[in-house]
């Protein structure tokens, strides 16, 4: 839904910027087909790697590791199953209610959602591309370690 | 067509799993198939309105409210910009090259990013309906804070010389 507004928002602003002049806009659309193409080789990659990693790495798979009495074996489990997974939000959500519901603990769901939002392993090789090495690990080593702290607030509020 | 040798290699790997394991390659293929459907539907719109950033807003304008200097009100800019985005991180990379390109400072591209990441609204509101609002809530009020840290940390540990290299690099890149 947000994505529809957000081409309504494109088109909007195309339209403005082909009324106002045509050479400028030909050169914008050239500039997003070529940082499109730029990266375009890392995201098929991407892409197939994560697909493999989600048919091994199911649900199924997934409630068993997160399990209440899993600990902070399974938060630390979690949190790594986060990183290297990519699941959209409208997928990633329903999947985390539907865990809580079959007994996972918040801690391990808290940790769970944080570093799937945060933590991208498998977008490492573009992350590079833009920022280094250096940034890029760090980043991601940050976000790594910060969700357990937001894993233990949840569980300490909600929990 | 060397740039795309990685892209020929997983998929002989992934030709390899469909036949040795017939289930996990149908079910890779098949979500091969989702990943490309919401990369392509989500995907046109960043570039587009990147393209049009680029072209339209002027260099000194991009400074002024979010470059050095720009305090408080660059920070807000790029939690607000971060949090109305819509689409995976990987997008947010592209973005981030232009506003560096563009002369957004440091610490408010690690802001955008991680807001991007963890602070988006679509997302936020749809994790209140799943996930309820304690959950939600929590977490938004832990990552406020934690992403302003984290980009802090960042800006201390990363020398002014890989920033400049980091800079440069975006430049190249388009």
């Amino acid at each position: 839904m947000q994505t529809y507004l957000f081409y309504g928002i494109t088109i909007i602003a195309l339209l403005v910027s082909v009324y106002k002049d045509k050479e400028k806009t030909k050169k914008a659309l050239k500039k997003s087909w070529k940082s499109l193409e730029n990266i375009l080789p890392q995201l098929f990659t991407m892409i197939a790697i994560i697909s493999i990693l989600l048919a091994i790495v199911n649900t199924d798979l997934i409630s068993k590791v997160i399990g209440q009495e899993s600990g902070i074996f399974g938060v630390i489990l979690s949190a790594v199953i986060g990183s290297v997974t990519m699941i959209p939000p409208f997928v990633a959500f329903p999947t985390a209610s539907m865990l809580l519901d079959a007994g996972a603990g918040y801690m391990q769901i808290g940790a769970f959602v944080s570093t799937l939002t945060m933590v991208g392993i498998v977008t490492i090789p573009v992350e590079i591309k833009y920022f280094g090495k250096k940034l890029t690990l760090y980043r991601n080593v940050l976000a790594f370690l910060f969700s357990f702290a937001v894993a233990f607030i949840i569980q300490g509020v909600v929990g | 067509m060397k740039r795309y040798r990685y892209v020929m290699i997983v998929s002989v790997v992934m030709l390899g799993i469909l036949i040795l394991n017939r289930t996990l390659g149908v079910s890779a293929l098949s979500n091969a198939g989702f990943q490309l459907k919401q990369m392509f539907f989500v995907i046109p719109p960043i570039f587009l309105l990147l393209g049009l950033l680029d072209i339209w807003v002027p260099r000194s304008t991009m400074i002024r409210y979010m470059g050095e200097g720009s305090g408080i009100k660059g920070m807000l800019l790029a939690f607000f910009i971060g949090s109305a985005a819509a689409g995976p991180l990987y997008g947010a990379f592209p973005v981030a090259a232009v506003f560096m390109k563009k002369g957004v400072k440091f610490l408010n591209v690690l802001i955008f990013l991680g807001a991007w990441s963890s602070t988006k609204i679509p997302m936020f509101l749809f994790e209140l309906e799943s996930l309820g609002t304690k959950f939600a809530i929590t977490r938004l009020f832990v990552d406020i804070p934690g992403i302003i840290l984290m980009s802090y940390l960042l800006t201390k540990v990363i020398s002014g010389k890989e920033v400049e290299e980091i800079y440069n690099n975006s430049e190249q890149l388009e």
